[in-house]
């Protein structure tokens, strides 16, 4: 059967189960719609989270960045995953005891205040917003490659899937959802990983085949990856590094606490059953979502090695032009994949040296997507990869929605603007509120702004400086009132969106940036997509300062942060 | 609630806050000080075809938080019980 064919199946069949299970797990109640009842096991939990949080660029973009940066790319792997240990101890099992149905409603009710809930929510829905846009575009480029449609269908396919399973389902249907596509996506990820690592390593587990010789040698594989890419005048693959260390652990220090502090992934906490369970689905979330990121430095690294020596099978022994394997070839169509003949002797040399380097382009989303074909596997895997792409791009974007969703039904309608309507009206606005929301988040992937690829990055700024310390200060002191509150987020998103503002202009507009995107004009040498440790750092600074010149929180606040603190009593707090 | 309740309370919020501190000063290490501030030191030393200080930043400090979460659940658990304020 051809690879067409055989992907619309695959494509097919793994829709259908989403559909079902949301059909079979859709939401009749508002708690079953924020909160999936708050009944879930924290093992199915945890899957859920990692299909949530592990995005389109987790699985398609970071085995790419990594095959590239060598050891400059582990920061995308210690931040996104160490902020897993700071949510676990810093805020999940908190907020679970406090036992609300989204991070709004915490902090207008830790803060007493509705102006701080109506800033959370604003802090929510720019950094949620953001993020929904690369996922929304992820989603329109998977679907028109691997179904060989317009961008614009593509987009449409994944806004129709997306509308069916969250707005009947909510929280319920998406977390069933998402565990089957968790499954999907870590078997798309894993099997040409297990396969590649047997071929060149002898060791079916990649992780360990990372560490290995080269089968047949006694060469360790990483040594040999060193020697090639050297040779070839590129930095050392194992000791590479990006930018300064200051900026390493800055950019680091950001991605973790952004993903301790994204809304979407926070209210995942809400949604188990006790204080304790909380604790635990944070760790099998990081199980989870460890498989993936240990198994990426080994997919990179081989997938670095396999393309250096396709093109150069010995040393000097440039490969022919017209000798290209077929997945060269299908690449090429892409564009993402070009060579020209600088020096007409039709054999491709691929350099470090940009005068001479005949591969002018590799695009580093091709290595997770190229890789089945490269080592030759069957076209079912093939099929499988495109699948858990689409998986991963969509569990994301169902996550997002409904954390923008619950913010708008929950905190501005029911919580402000018309606190009297009842249950039943509560469950039509956010069903509402969840179709508005996938109407603009359509609406933005058809008219990406310039700023789409760097967006998720900036999500996870924002997330970091606004949202993560409000929370934890919340929980961890009884001296932060409501004015230090609200002016910490103020100044720690403002600094943030400023700081990135200055170097790529003003809403993104090119023409307005005032500094320019240029190193020399990097507070300390730190990159902007790095900025969001340094806007929490401002939050800390501003909200305690502001707390020690005006009256401390009241009584009844100060207990509420007592209670918060012990598990007891946690199944009188999901009672409402 | 009697000062005997709030004393507890109390003491259970510092075994919780000295534990959480120890786990994160492990966190700390075995990501921002292995795998990124020593990188180059610990390179020197290998243990089979990794480097010690990239095996830190791209394998070890992932393994490392997973341990560092169990744990923190398995002896807030026990807390819970000693302090008798588990859910």
């Amino acid at each position: 059967m051809d690879l067409q064919t055989l992907t619309y199946i695959v494509v097919g069949i793994t829709f259908a189960l989403y559909i079902g299970i949301a059909f079979w797990a859709r939401a009749g109640s508002t708690s079953e719609f924020y909160v999936a009842g708050g009944g879930i096991h924290p093992v199915a939990n945890g899957m859920a989270t990692a299909a949530d949080w592990m995005s389109a660029a987790s699985f398609i973009s970071m085995a790419g960045l990594i095959a590239f940066f060598g050891y400059g790319g582990s920061v995308f792997l210690m931040g996104w995953t160490g902020g897993y240990v700071l949510l676990a101890m810093l805020l999940a099992p908190y907020l679970r005891k406090y036992g609300k149905f989204t991070v709004p409603e915490f902090i207008g009710d830790r803060y007493y205040s509705r102006a701080a809930r109506i800033v959370a929510v604003i802090c929510l829905i720019v950094a949620s917003v953001t993020y929904v846009i690369g996922q929304m575009k992820g989603i329109g480029v998977a679907f028109s490659r691997f179904l060989q449609v317009g961008y614009e269908t593509g987009l449409l396919v994944g806004m129709g899937i997306v509308f069916v399973y969250a707005v009947m389902g909510g929280m319920k249907g998406i977390t069933y959802t998402q565990i089957a596509q968790y499954c999907v996506l870590i078997l798309a990820y894993t099997i040409p990983a297990i396969f590649i690592s047997i071929h060149l390593t002898g060791n079916p587990i990649p992780q360990l085949g990372l560490g290995s010789t080269l089968s047949g040698t006694d060469t360790f594989l990483l040594d040999r990856l060193d020697q090639v890419v050297t040779e070839l005048g590129f930095a050392e693959y194992t000791t590479s590094k990006r930018l300064s260390t200051l900026n390493t652990f800055v950019y680091t220090l950001s991605l973790m606490i952004g993903t301790a502090g994204l809304p979407h992934v926070i209210i995942r906490f809400f949604t188990v059953t006790k204080v304790s369970d909380a604790r635990k689905s944070a760790g099998w979330a990081l199980v989870f979502i460890t498989i993936l990121y240990t198994t990426a430095p080994a997919v990179a690294a081989m997938a670095r090695l396999n393309l250096h020596q396709t093109i150069e099978p010995a040393p000097g022994e440039y490969l022919s032009y017209e000798a290209r394997p077929q997945w060269f070839k299908n690449w090429e169509v892409t564009g993402l994949l070009q060579f020209e003949d600088k020096n007409g002797d039709g054999k491709i040399l691929y350099t470090a040296n940009a005068e001479t380097n005949e591969m002018v382009k590799v695009d580093r989303d091709i290595m997770v997507l190229a890789n089945p074909e490269i080592a030759r596997l069957p076209n079912w895997v093939i099929a499988l990869v495109a699948a858990g792409g689409l998986a991963a791009a969509l569990s994301t974007a169902a996550g997002l929605l409904l954390a923008i969703s619950s913010a708008i039904s929950h905190d501005l309608l029911k919580g402000v603007f018309m606190p009297d309507i009842d249950e039943k009206q509560e469950l039509m606005a956010s069903r509402v509120a969840m179709a508005g929301a996938i109407a603009l988040a359509g609406y933005l992937g058809f008219n990406p702004p310039d700023f789409a690829a760097g967006t998720v990055a900036l999500a996870f700024g924002l997330a970091a400086s606004s949202i993560f310390p409000v929370l934890m200060m919340g929980i961890f002191t009884k001296s932060i009132n409501k004015e230090g509150a609200i002016s910490g987020m103020v100044a720690g998103i403002t600094v943030t969106l400023l700081y990135v503002f200055q170097h790529t202009g003003i809403m993104f507009v090119a023409s307005t940036s005032y500094l320019g995107d240029m190193s020399p004009n990097w507070f300390f040498g730190i990159e902007p997509n790095a900025f969001g440790a340094v806007g929490a750092l401002v939050n800390f600074v501003v909200a305690f300062a502001v707390s020690k010149v005006t009256a401390p929180p009241p009584d009844h606040i100060q207990h509420m942060v007592e209670d918060i603190r012990i598990p007891a009593g946690a199944g009188d707090a999901t009672g409402h | 609630m009697t000062d005997n309740n709030s004393d507890m309370r109390r003491a259970y919020w510092q075994a919780n806050v000295k534990l959480m501190l120890v786990l994160l000063v492990i966190w700390f290490v075995i990501s921002y000080v292995c795998g990124i501030l020593l990188v180059d030191a610990l390179n020197s030393i290998r243990i089979g075809g990794y480097k010690l200080g990239f095996w830190f930043a791209q394998q070890g400090s992932m393994y490392g938080f997973v341990a560092i979460i169990f744990f923190y659940s398995h002896r807030m658990a026990a807390l819970d019980r000693k302090f008798g304020v588990n859910d």
